[in-house]
């Protein structure tokens, strides 16, 4: 099959492949550039475990083709720690809140809430649930993925982060 | 600051530093995951990996006239073709099932389900092998399915298992229909049918635990590599019983176990979905001896929900008898088991309805009688243990939607008749009629400070009015209040109920400690979300005196963790977590006398304080597990072998079995069928707690999984035996929007066998809350004389309820 030459931009380094026109974006990324974070957890689009960020909105890589991508940004999950390689304020949230048990929808759903802290700095508990609706998650049951998102929001605000009481 | 002040101090410093059991330790593997380092097995890429996929039948039950894969291999890309025909000289055309069933790896003459597995593509890249599947041209010829497993067993329907037609006694005894897979009775039946004839209140109700799906968000996939060289097979893939798999492996490929490697790396959720023996990871194999190249094989989502593994479909008619005044005298249910075209139940081999004889519940219920006839249909085969121990969720369904049935017969408030009819503390241990012994439990303290804390009693006044305010029609909502009170039974298992394929279900735990006092721990389980890198260490912690962040956790390699029957049934806690604590508790023992040897006294002179023997009134005389473990390496005593290691394979002697109370407040919308859970609350008792933090995010997400099943989630078939909705499209899985808040709550009743107390918590949400939220359904509408509804409780339902009951204007 014919391939097509793409520039594309991944965590801030250039990058320029060939791609056959029906490469999916999830696939280029995983299998040609090994950045395996991102997941495939139902090929239709509503799992968002595959989710990543392009030119500043949240996309979902497995319904979107690696040529569709030509000239963009994208971030992964393999981008989003500090300049350091310390945690980022989402992924030290994730982790102190209890956010993640299997893993497998963590980086999409990371990704997300980053999308989502940049539109709304200060979300409320509803704004975070119905910001993180494309991304499902089948071991927490949420309500701490909800906090993790709290806690690294308050993290980047400098303001207190006070774990609801139950 | 006096002295024992200071002692006290520095204790709770050195005790802090451990991170032992019951502290909300973070987790070890999301500094990893939160990375995006975590490596499943799609992430796995070997020199030279080729992919299959499969070609899959369109139809329920159809007869293959023809196979003809020219085209398909004419395709460039592609490098071969498995179908029946190649595996049927090698034996592997059949797979055994931990049922005793056989199973079709490549349908030969017939196919029994939609979506069963015909042929196998093998392709350079998976795009290549998805396209070529559909340049194999199959002929079938339609035959009339069974759907309807009330069906399976009529005079004149069709056969479906013909390559075991005249087998007429199966895995289970003797089969009534050639469609008949068992029937499994237990209990006494004289002295049940007797209570019933003679029983001043009975109840009947046949309650539907419907077909669903455990679901993980990673599907099933593996990746084998044959070295033909040495004769090695190494097999990745996502299996939650790592060592299982190989002994099945080894036996169907006749490849000797101690060339098998299998490994299970981290795996996306498992709840149930991965503990079976797919046509995918056999053909993987296969196609990785035939060609000498690494073989990948990744379910897509259809597959996934459409082929590996469905549970429940359990048909149960229920009944209780009982005295006027409430006193429960007799229970009998007889199960209809949809299993499916083939019996690929992952039940302990003995057990073919698993441990559906806990159906008593929580209840001291003095006879009780249950029997299961399991049938084939043409659907896909499974059975699994969707998050829960053996049918343990099926159980727990039917005894407390049937408490429900009573009570409103009874015309008496159900929190009231649970707590007449429960065990009481002092009768455990409790021998039940169904013939378990439940080892633990104090079921009125736990429900008393459940009411207590939901306010029960200004509930039930609320409801009352709003009752009356929607008669008067001033509301058009109704209040539900659910209750469930479960008992689960998890952990199995001891060796004289529980094997799986003959092998006892022990699990095991190996410690080895570094001269420096840092240790890696090996063990038979292996987690799929659960954590267990994190609260293993915690309990070695604890026994040793090591801090957990000294301590690393290895799963899931065959090759070097000691054998183990896996993670499922909520096992890991009761039976390797004990094997940990003994193994741990050996290498104690040897430190002991290292230390007393070090200090140049007797061993009985010394007392464990934390991290540290010190001899007993002379607290300044001590030796650190650290500093011992140098010596044990360095300077052990005379004729004492050097090191510092142990392993446990550890038999439970019995099962262990957490409780909980769980209430649901639901408001539900007349018009709409739109149910809004206003409040659940989750009170579980699961013995003595390892990781707090890790306890409750279990909770959460086993009573999302709940939720979901409840009001929503199944895999439906149509008349022709298409699968309906085998997509995240119709499939539901909650969104964080749906989903409820959850509170959760506490009692502790440590289980007395085990070393530390511990039951198991990871299903007991699951278990409990799938009830609770349908017995909320119920109780809203229970007033209006609906009757039993059955679940899945969705909107579409709910609102056909309302019209039923001429609720609508």
């Amino acid at each position: 099959m014919t391939k097509s030459h793409i520039k594309v931009t991944i965590n801030g380094k250039a990058v320029e492949a060939l791609v056959e026109p029906r490469t999916l974006l999830i696939h280029f990324l995983r299998e040609q550039q090994n950045l395996t974070g991102a997941h495939i957890g139902c090929d239709t689009g509503h799992c968002g475990a595959c989710t990543v960020d392009i030119d500043d909105m949240s996309v979902k890589s497995c319904m979107t083709f690696a040529v569709q991508a030509d000239g963009a940004s994208i971030t992964t999950i393999e981008g989003m720690a500090n300049a350091d390689g310390t945690l980022s304020a989402l992924q030290e949230g994730f982790r102190m809140m209890h956010g993640l048990q299997c893993g497998y929808c963590t980086p999409g759903m990371i990704l997300r809430a980053h999308r989502l802290l940049q539109e709304n700095p200060d979300p409320t508990e509803d704004e975070i649930r119905h910001g993180i609706a494309g991304n499902l998650c089948r071991c927490t049951g949420y309500v701490n993925i909800v906090k993790a998102i709290q806690y690294a929001a308050a993290k980047i605000n400098g303001t207190p982060f006070q774990e609801a009481a139950e | 600051m006096n002295e024992q002040v200071k002692i006290d101090l520095d204790r709770a410093e050195r005790t802090e530093k451990l991170q032992g059991m019951g502290c909300k330790r973070k987790r070890v593997e999301d500094i990893r995951f939160t990375q995006g380092k975590g490596s499943y097995v799609d992430d796995l890429k070997l020199p030279g990996m080729v992919f299959g996929d499969f070609v899959r039948s369109p139809h329920a039950h159809a007869r293959i006239v023809s196979i003809d894969t020219s085209r398909a291999k004419a395709m460039p890309g592609v490098i071969a073709v498995l179908t029946a025909a190649d595996l049927k000289p090698l034996g592997l055309h059949y797979m055994p099932t931990l049922a005793g069933d056989v199973q079709a790896v490549l349908a030969e003459e017939k196919v029994l389900f939609q979506n069963q597995e015909v042929a196998f593509v093998i392709a350079e890249d998976r795009y290549i092998a998805s396209d070529a599947t559909e340049l194999v041209d199959v002929e079938y010829e339609a035959l009339p399915c069974i759907v309807d497993p009330f069906k399976s067993m009529l005079p004149d329907a069709p056969i479906l298992r013909e390559d075991i037609k005249d087998k007429m006694t199966g895995a289970h005894g003797p089969r009534k229909h050639p469609n008949h897979i068992f029937e499994w009775q237990i209990g006494d039946k004289q002295a049940t049918d007797d209570v019933f004839a003679n029983a001043e209140v009975t109840i009947k109700e046949m309650l539907l635990d419907h077909r669903t799906h455990p679901s993980p968000l990673e599907t099933c996939q593996s990746v084998a590599s044959f070295d033909k060289v040495k004769g090695e097979l190494t097999l990745w893939g996502t299996f939650q019983a790592p060592h299982v798999i190989r002994t099945v492996v080894s036996l169907i490929s006749g490849l000797p176990e101690h060339k098998i490697h299998v490994i299970a790396p981290d795996i996306g959720g498992g709840f149930g979905n991965k503990v079976g023996a797919y046509a995918g990871y056999v053909c993987s194999v296969v196609g990785s001896i035939v060609l000498g190249v690494p073989v990948k094989w990744v379910e897509d989502r259809m597959e996934n929900l459409s082929t590996t593994s469905f549970a429940r479909d359990y048909h149960m008619t229920t009944e209780l008898a009982a005295t006027k005044e409430g006193k429960i005298l007799g229970m009998r249910v007889h199960v209809l088991a949809d299993h499916g075209a083939f019996d690929a139940c992952a039940d302990p081999s003995k057990w073919p309805a698993g441990f559906m004889n806990i159906c008593t519940g929580s209840y001291d219920i003095p006879v009780a009688h249950l029997a299961v006839d399991g049938v084939y249909t043409n659907k896909a085969s499974g059975g699994v243990a969707y998050r829960c121990s053996f049918r343990v969720t099926e159980a727990v369904f039917a005894i407390e939607r049937a408490i429900e049935v009573l009570a409103q017969k009874l015309s008496m408030d159900s929190a009231e008749l649970r707590m007449k009819n429960f065990i009481k503390a002092e009768q455990f241990p409790y021998q039940s009629a169904l013939g378990w012994e439940y080892d633990s439990g104090n079921y009125h303290v736990a429900m008393q400070k459940a009411m207590d804390t939901i306010g029960y009693k200004q509930l039930r006044a609320e409801q009352a009015e709003k009752r009356e305010a929607f008669k008067r029609g001033e509301t058009r909502e109704l209040m539900g209040i659910g209750i469930s009170f479960f008992t689960e039974i998890v952990g199995a298992g001891p060796a004289k109920n529980c094997d799986i394929l003959g092998i006892a279900m022990f699990d095991s735990a190996e410690i080895r400690i570094h001269p420096t006092g840092s240790v890696i721990a090996r063990m038979g389980t292996k987690s799929q979300g659960q954590g267990h890198e994190t609260t293993y260490a915690q309990i070695i912690a604890t026994e040793l005196g090591i801090p957990a962040d000294d301590i690393m956790i290895e799963e899931g390699n065959t090759d070097t963790a000691p054998y183990g029957l896996g993670t499922y049934g909520s096992r890991s806690t009761p039976v390797a977590g004990a094997a940990t604590a003994v193994a741990a508790r050996k290498i104690k023992a040897k430190a002991q006398m290292i230390a007393a040897h070090m200090l140049e006294v007797h061993e009985g002179d010394l007392e464990w304080d934390i991290d540290r023997f010190r001899v007993k009134g002379l607290p300044e005389k001590f030796k650190t597990m650290k500093e011992i473990a140098w010596s044990a390496y360095n300077a052990p005593p005379p004729n004492m072998e050097p090191g510092l290691e142990a392993v446990n394979y550890y038999e439970p002697p019995n099962m262990t079995y957490p409780f909980g109370a769980y209430f649901c407040i639901m408001d539900i919308d007349v018009d709409t069928g739109v149910a809004k859970t206003r409040r659940f609350y989750a009170l579980d008792d699961c013995g003595t707690r390892i990781n707090p933090m890790i306890i409750e995010g279990q909770v959460h997400g086993g009573l999302t999984e709940a939720f979901a099943c409840a009001m929503g989630q199944e895999i439906r078939y149509d008349e022709m035996g298409n699968v309906m909705g085998a997509s995240f499209m119709d499939f539901f899985l909650p969104t964080a929007v749906e989903t409820p808040k959850w509170e959760t709550d506490f009692t502790v009743t440590p289980s007395p066998h085990h070393p530390i107390g511990a039951k198991g918590v990871g299903e007991s949400p699951h278990v409990g809350g799938v009830p609770c939220f349908s017995n909320a359904v119920n109780d809203a509408y229970a007033f209006l004389g609906a009757g039993n509804i059955q679940m899945p409780h969705d909107a579409w339902r709910l609102w056909k309820v309302g019209e039923r009951l001429g609720l609508h204007a």
